[in-house]
């Protein structure tokens, strides 16, 4: 079977998952948003590529950073960007997600950016599309429950790369919250893809989904074992909203021996990289000398999202 | 074929051509990739003060929404203020005028120039827009046929050469 993201001429149709997109696919994305980057830098922070497009943001799940680097990114391209606040939304009175995407297809709806707390909601909006001959209308994945937020892994890609450059000679460790985070997924999947030798994750067993070793991974459930001589650290944030039962101790035994200092850090390589998804939870999974700190590349990596969005949504609107 | 003349004498000709009317801050900007070899060529001629800037005109193409995002665009580089500065726009090749005029939009969203001049090094003829170089080496006799490409290129030793190559 094809695979769903891609045309029958192997282009980007939707982007959905990085698990399965082709290594060509995810260096084209990260080497289409390196001009895009030079965009902000101009007098008019602008370009005409998607003017004329109509981009519905749809949020079933609440977001700031995600929702406003798509508006962002958006906007920059001339598209025109429509926030749908699903809480006060005919879904809110019943009506079906299928039935929404009709509705947004009548007002000529060129592109939908989803976040969805159910796993599958955007291939699910996708099929559809497809089903009903709407190949000119695109689906971006904006992260859907624990399976995929695959933009967040192409910015964490192009951050690493812009860093670090070549991917097969790095070692790096995802320390935290594996088990609910879609963000992990999707950083998992890319780094597999281009070809990182050794990839660690560090955290409590209670943390991690079952048989995560078959992914090519080294587990540690130790921060100074995990840590020592790796080229990044790609902090996770400690998803509290999505925990149920007693995973975990109180936060501050958390921090205590998993949350990422300075000494800590000491262990990494001397120029090691550290990361974060946002939003942090200062004091919990990470503290704020290090957040602060000279080797924190965590706003950068917000400035390349959208860069990487634009890119994203040049090369759907462009097929 | 036509007879292509030679690149590099061209290029001096056009050097000539700008220098009688260059004025003390004006700054080149050459169209990625072609242009942009040439821009360097006359900037070291002409003795400009401003290394020249360099656009590549992939997000302005007025063919994306038929043809999609160029396959590896390039960033565009001015490395000084365009607001207020005569502008020479430098391009190896003229031929439908598109591509000069996605360049002028790009230009503009940088500042306002005082003024925008144009430099090919050839006009192949074939013009779709209100588009005319003020500076221009070579123009072709008769226009090139729309099944052919012609191209500058830069050789391994830094020489340039214009080649044609079917479409």
């Amino acid at each position: 079977m094809r695979n769903p993201q891609l045309n029958k001429n192997g282009e980007l149709q939707h982007l959905l998952t990085l698990d399965g997109l082709p290594r060509d696919v995810i260096v084209s994305i990260l080497d289409h948003a390196a001009p895009f980057t030079e965009v902000a830098e101009r007098e008019v922070k602008k370009l005409p590529l998607l003017r004329g497009k109509s981009i519905f943001n749809l949020f079933f799940e609440n977001s700031t950073r995600t929702r406003t680097t798509f508006e962002i990114a958006a906007k920059r391209l001339s598209a025109d960007v429509v926030n749908l606040n699903v809480s006060t939304s005919s879904t809110a009175k019943g009506e079906s997600l299928l039935d929404t995407i009709d509705n947004l297809c009548a007002m000529h709806a060129d592109m939908f950016v989803v976040r969805h707390a159910a796993s599958g909601a955007p291939v699910l909006i996708a099929k559809h599309l497809q089903a009903a001959g709407r190949d000119h209308i695109h689906v971006v994945n904006a992260g859907d429950g624990r399976h995929a937020h695959p933009t967040q892994g192409l910015l964490d890609m192009y951050t690493i790369r812009h860093y670090k450059h070549d991917f097969t000679q790095l070692t790096v460790a995802i320390v935290g919250d594996v088990l609910h985070s879609r963000v992990a997924r999707s950083q998992i999947a890319a780094l597999n893809t281009l070809g990182v030798p050794e990839l660690r994750v560090i955290a409590p067993k209670t943390l991690l989904p079952a048989e995560i070793e078959k992914l090519g991974i080294r587990v540690f459930h130790d921060m100074s074992e995990g840590l020592k001589d790796v080229d990044v650290v790609m902090m996770l944030r400690l998803q509290n909203e999505r925990m149920s039962g007693a995973l975990l101790p109180t936060p501050q035994e958390y921090y205590k021996v998993w949350g990422l200092t300075e000494e800590k850090l000491a262990l990494a390589k001397s120029d090691a990289i550290v990361m974060h998804p946002g939003p942090m939870n200062r004091g919990v999974e990470i503290d704020s000398a290090v957040a602060d700190g000279s080797q924190a590349v965590i706003l950068p990596q917000v400035t390349f999202g959208i860069a990487v969005r634009m890119a994203v949504m040049s090369m759907l609107a462009g097929q | 074929m036509p007879q292509l003349p030679d690149a590099e004498t061209l290029c001096r000709q056009l050097a000539e051509q700008i220098r009688p009317c260059l004025k003390p801050n004006t700054v080149l900007i050459g169209i990625r990739t072609g242009g942009e070899w040439l821009a360097r060529r006359l900037h070291a001629l002409l003795g400009i003060e401003e290394p020249p800037g360099a656009i590549d005109i992939s997000f302005y193409r007025d063919d994306y929404g038929a043809k999609g995002l160029h396959a590896s665009p390039q960033r565009t580089h001015i490395p000084f203020s365009i607001e207020e500065a005569p502008v020479i726009l430098v391009d190896d090749v003229l031929y439908t005028g598109r591509t000069t005029r996605a360049a002028l939009n790009e230009i503009f969203d940088f500042g306002r120039p005082a003024s925008v001049e144009l430099a090919v090094l050839v006009d192949r003829g074939g013009r779709e827009l209100p588009v005319a170089a003020r500076y221009c080496a070579h123009i072709l006799p008769e226009p090139l046929p729309a099944s052919q490409n012609l191209q500058l290129e830069e050789t391994e030793d830094g020489n340039l050469t214009l080649r044609l190559i079917d479409a």
